[in-house]
């Protein structure tokens, strides 16, 4: 009984522990680079950049991260979505749908300078796109297209199969079906691999500067280069230009993400209530 | 000489190579409620299913033999959907989509091309009547059916089959996870939807079965043991298993 007691006290005692591991890492990382950074953050820093001029503000470099993420999302969300639903809903278990998820499993574990040099090759070089938000955002679609198809897969897997009789058993065609039932209620699942998907873009150094670039303009068209915000960071510490700015852009990194991710969960809970 | 809505003729099934139904030929009376009874396992849901090719969509189901409705060979003459559209289903499971109440009962409609507004009002308002559930569900069309009870959740489904104006409406255990008031519903609906639909319902309960239908079949491991009048099965059964299962005899 004493014995018990005591390993359940010792296990609670290492839950709570490793919690606050996590949590004060976490918390110690933010309040360090935000402070180190926010008093750096001015509205010149935000707004104000000339051309070639890395000491100024990152304001391209704030429009090349959402033009990036935004392109990539674009073409990488239609198509893992497609892939998912066939997937799930049209393949039939065998030798193909074993052979595309130990695709997609594989793709999902490869260092993601590995896509760079890929795109470098490809899309920069083969397809004549140089170096551009384009060739950047293709790269970045191939990368995070894993992410997307196995997190929708999981969400369509989690629609109940009585859905699916009670919709086929009033005589709906299977495309309504699954336009009307099933991806309404994995609308949160899809949702959830789009902020995923937005994260690791947003991350992404080496595969960004081999195929977007790192040049310090405004992208005026998707064929522009352009370096995006983490790109720039790296540069900034690498090249010991100026740590201030440094921290200062990672302070907006942070905010952009928790920006986007408060948005993103606004809506998933909108779409929640809408459906239960 | 009454008139056969559904003629199922030598009908075997396989799952894989489990053969699940075997040699069932059954008469299904248009305007009358046909109960299946039989043990669990039995084939009840299978034989169900076939009734608007369900089956389809389960991997390596093998089907032969024919199923006629109003002398049409389902499985070659009619498309699915058409058949569908004729043949509707309740399930074991109420299985309202998460929707609103409206948008629940239209769905099949809207499905098979229904645009109009006013039309899909009546149609919404005339099937929740039918299923007796009208006063339940007048005030809250807009909202979630999901906020229902049970009970409430297994007639709008009811109300949801009978939107696209079936034939025949086959249902498999629909009261089988509701409570006895909520299930005395049911049963008194069924008795006034004969008038109009032929119903095929599968049922655990001697006494429902004894109550609501006219004719009983009770399945045993994939045969057909016997099919009769429900008052001559109940009272008097042919086969001494029938007999032995109907009394609670049954190992
Ligand atoms: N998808 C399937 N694949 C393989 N075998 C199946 C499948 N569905 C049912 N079976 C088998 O077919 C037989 C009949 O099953 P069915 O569900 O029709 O029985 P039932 O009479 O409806 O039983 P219950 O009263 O428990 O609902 C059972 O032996 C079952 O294990
Ligand atoms: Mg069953």
């Amino acid at each position: 009984m004493k014995k018990r007691n005591l390993s359940d006290n010792f296990m609670k005692l290492f839950i709570i522990l490793s919690s606050i591991i996590t949590l004060g890492t976490m918390i110690w990382i933010l309040i360090y680079v935000i402070s180190n950074g926010i008093a750096h953050v001015s509205w010149e820093f935000l707004t104000e950049f000339q051309e070639g001029q890395i000491e100024g503000g990152i304001f391209p470099y704030i429009i090349s991260t959402l033009y990036i993420i935004f392109i990539t999302i674009l073409i990488a969300t239609p198509i893992g979505i497609f892939s998912a639903i066939y997937l799930v809903e049209y393949a039939k278990p065998g030798k193909i749908v074993r052979i595309i998820r130990f695709a997609t499993e594989s793709l999902a574990g490869i260092p993601s300078i590995v896509f760079g040099l890929f795109g470098l090759i490809f899309f920069v070089t083969m397809l004549g796109f140089r170096w551009s938000m384009l060739s950047g955002a293709l790269t970045l679609s191939i990368m995070v297209l894993p992410t997307v198809v196995r997190t929708t897969e999981e969400s369509l897997k989690a629609v109940p199969n009585i859905y699916r009789e009670g919709s086929l058993g009033l005589g709906a065609s299977k495309l309504r079906t699954i336009r009307k039932v099933i991806l309404p209620s994995a609308l949160p699942g899809i949702l959830t691999a789009v902020i995923l998907s937005i994260g690791r873009i947003i991350g992404e150094t080496a595969a960004v500067f081999l195929t977007a670039g790192t040049a310090k303009a405004l992208p005026k068209s998707i064929m522009d280069g352009g370096r995006t915000l983490s790109v720039h960071m790296y540069y900034l510490a690498k090249e010991g230009i100026s740590m201030d700015k440094a921290y200062a852009t990672a302070t907006v990194l942070i905010l952009v993400v928790i920006v986007i991710n408060f948005i993103a969960n606004k809506l998933a809970s909108r779409l929640n209530k809408k459906n239960s | 000489m009454n008139n056969m809505k559904i003629t199922v003729k030598d009908l075997n099934l396989y799952y894989g190579d489990f053969q699940a139904l075997k040699n069932i030929n059954i008469d299904i009376e248009e305007r009358k409620i046909t109960a299946l009874i039989g043990p669990s396992g039995c084939g009840k849901s299978t034989f169900i299913k076939t009734l608007n090719r369900m089956n389809d969509l389960i991997e390596g189901v093998k089907i032969d033999g024919n199923v006629m409705l109003d002398g049409e060979d389902i499985y070659k003459d009619v498309d699915v959907i058409k058949l569908r559209k004729r043949v509707g289903m309740v399930f074991q499971k109420p299985n309202p989509f998460p929707m609103s109440v409206y948008d629940n009962v239209a769905y099949g409609p809207r499905s098979h091309g229904v645009k109009k507004k006013s039309i899909l009002d009546e149609i919404v308002e005339k099937s929740l009547r039918s299923a007796a559930i009208w006063d339940e569900a007048k005030d809250r069309l807009k909202k979630n059916a999901l906020g229902f009870s049970g009970g409430q959740q297994q007639r709008l489904c009811i109300a949801r089959a009978l939107a696209v104006e079936p034939e025949v409406l086959l249902m498999d255990e629909p009261t089988s996870a509701l409570d006895p008031i909520a299930t005395g519903r049911i049963e008194e609906l069924t008795e006034d939807l004969k008038k109009e639909y032929t119903i095929v319902i599968v049922t655990h309960s001697m006494q429902q079965a004894g109550r609501i239908s006219d004719k009983t079949a009770f399945f045993l491991l994939g045969d057909l043991i016997e099919m009769g009048d429900t008052k001559k099965i109940f009272s008097n059964p042919d086969d001494k298993r029938t007999e032995d299962y109907i009394t609670g005899r049954f190992g």
